[in-house]
């Protein structure tokens, strides 16, 4: 698949900044991938996606959005683009339809008319449909100020999609939100990107909204210290373990030893894979064990790795 | 046409939020009525004799001028806040280029200064202050000079503005001495040298002087009350409009993106 976001030696210097926000950093992303930036507060993630969406100039670098250069061709970047911002980007004045309607109008889709009733019936039948999604067929002529928190994020999404963005730049897009209102958030994405097949490019704070991420991209002091899918960066910074524990803890320890399998403790052991399989470590066992704990890693110890690594290193 | 839609867009929402903000249209109403109805009133009764004209009519145009210039200027300057809030932040990264975005703005706020006219100008009969169909007429358009005059000044005043805090500092110091150098409330045809350059650079003066040259047009009282020719005040503030307009819209643009 081609590159929808092509980024290559960007460097970015805030005027009053002593450093580089972001210092020289290159990547690539696919279309339709699920790409996610992550990285400590002031790592430089707001920054580059900022230059991305074209609202920020960078200090060098090339930068391709859908193909078009983001100084030279910025309005047709803005064009193929969707952005959900940190700050709630709703008028609490306007109710969701307005909110939608002063969207479309100005991403050119429809002219611009004062009141909803002189719009196009095509206009109609979509607010209609993205109304029936949202599930505020009855609300969608209510101002949003008495819309649920999830509820506004929700119709931020929707309406950054209506113009069929090629890719959906999602800022931090869940803080704030309450569990649940997060997970109804992900499953209507996930929704999207399965129909659309729009390129998601995402930075958050919540590791566990990475994890199906098709690649994450992890930045600390404006540089990248980790590239890599989930599963690649959990497996070259955390380690799998088993944990188990029998009653007969000295024959347990001796069958471990015996088959050179490398633990740590007296009882429960804390058995590490060393590149075997659960299976296999396992099949050694003849002992009776009481527990047997598989530890797979998460995405969040691996970045907590990486980001441990790259301080260790500066 | 898609700019043209996107400017009258943004034109509308400006009007859809004051409309809906009902504690917003009255309080823009309440400066008005402590400047006419309790100023103008006051000087009118102490002063109208020795001017020679009614001194109440006097403050009522002045307060014309400077409420829809100042109006559209401070709402300009809210882009400032609105960039970082609301729906603004979406019209930053919609494919509408920024001069649409500010001259949207422009109209948008020219709209609801003239809104505001229309409560000042229901204090004018409450208070019985004569104005004739023609007047009425003549000021008509002399207002939206002032408005659209407002929204230049706005633009180049947010244009060197960085954030909220900075423009709610510096703003008031701009604009409250042009209450006084552009006579909205005292005469300023006899000045010490100082305050009359000062009073003579101040843009309100030339927005406050066009309503009264049109207000005062073919009147006996005109010799008295207005600075300059209509001509003159046009030329003058068109002059500044394109001056404050260009450059304010190409420093933000530059601004905005080059941090």
């Amino acid at each position: 698949m081609a590159d929808v976001i092509q980024v290559e030696h960007l460097i970015k210097k805030y005027k009053t900044g002593q450093k580089n926000a972001v210092n020289d950093i290159s990547f690539s992303v696919k279309a339709g991938e699920f790409f996610t930036l992550l990285g400590p507060n002031g790592a430089g993630k707001t920054t580059t996606i900022s230059i991305l969406n074209t609202t920020l100039s960078k200090t060098s670098g090339t930068l391709k959005v859908a193909g078009f250069d983001v100084d030279t061709q910025s309005a047709d970047v803005r064009q193929s683009i969707g952005v959900i911002f940190q700050n709630q980007s709703l008028d609490l004045n306007l109710t969701a339809e307005e909110n939608i309607r002063f969207h479309a109008v100005l991403y050119g889709l429809y002219p611009f008319r004062p009141t909803y009733g002189l719009m196009p019936d095509s206009y109609k039948k979509r607010v209609q449909e993205l109304a029936q999604i949202l599930d505020i067929q009855e609300k969608i002529f209510d101002q949003i100020k008495t819309f649920s928190g999830g509820m506004k994020r929700k119709l931020e999404i929707i309406r950054g999609l209506i113009h069929n963005p090629k890719v959906l730049f999602l800022d931090e897009p869940t803080t704030g939100l309450d569990p649940l209102s997060r997970q109804n958030l992900w499953e209507y994405l996930s929704e999207v990107r399965k129909e659309l097949k729009t390129t998601i490019f995402l930075t958050t704070h919540y590791l566990e909204e990475a994890e199906n991420a098709d690649r994450v991209c992890i930045i600390n002091h404006g540089q990248i210290v980790s590239l890599g899918s989930p599963e690649d960066l959990k497996k070259e910074f955390v380690e799998e373990y088993i944990v188990m524990d029998s009653l007969h803890r000295a024959q347990l320890m001796k069958e471990l030893k015996s088959h050179h399998l490398r633990f740590e403790g007296e009882g429960p052991f804390t058995v590490h894979l060393d590149k075997k399989t659960v299976q296999q470590v396992i099949q050694f066992i003849k002992v009776n064990l009481t527990v047997v704990k598989v530890h797979s890693p998460s995405l969040e110890e691996a970045y907590v790795e990486v980001i441990k690594e790259d301080v260790a290193h500066t | 046409m898609k700019t043209i839609n996107a400017i009258l867009t943004i034109a509308g929402r400006d009007l859809i939020k004051l409309l809906r903000d009902r504690t917003r249209l009255l309080a823009s109403l309440v400066f008005p009525f402590i400047f006419i109805g309790v100023l103008g009133t006051s000087l009118d009764s102490n002063l109208s004799e020795n001017v020679g004209y009614n001194f109440l009519v006097f403050v009522f145009t002045g307060v014309i001028g400077q409420t829809l210039f100042q109006s559209t200027a401070s709402g300009i300057i809210s882009l400032i806040e609105d960039r970082e809030n609301d729906f603004s932040q979406e019209m930053f990264v919609a494919p509408v280029s920024r001069y649409a975005i500010i001259l949207g703005k422009i109209i948008g706020e020219s709209l609801v200064a003239l809104v505001q006219l229309v409560g000042i100008l229901a204090l004018g009969i409450v208070l019985r202050i004569p104005i004739t169909a023609s007047q009425f007429l003549a000021i008509l358009p002399a207002v939206i000079v002032c408005c659209l005059f407002g929204g230049a000044f706005g633009t180049i005043v947010m244009a060197n503005l960085s954030d909220q805090r900075k423009a709610n500092q510096v703003f008031p110091f701009i604009i409250f001495p042009q209450f006084f150098l552009a006579g909205v409330f005292t005469p300023i045809q006899n000045l010490p040298l100082p305050l009359f350059w000062l009073s003579r650079i101040s843009p309100m003066t030339y927005a406050v002087d066009l309503v009264r040259s049109a207000y005062f047009w073919g009147t006996p009282e005109y010799s008295k009350v207005v600075l300059y020719s209509p001509l003159f005040n046009l030329t003058v503030i068109g002059i500044l409009f394109v001056l404050m307009l260009g450059a304010g819209t190409f420093l933000f643009v530059r601004n905005e993106r080059n941090k």
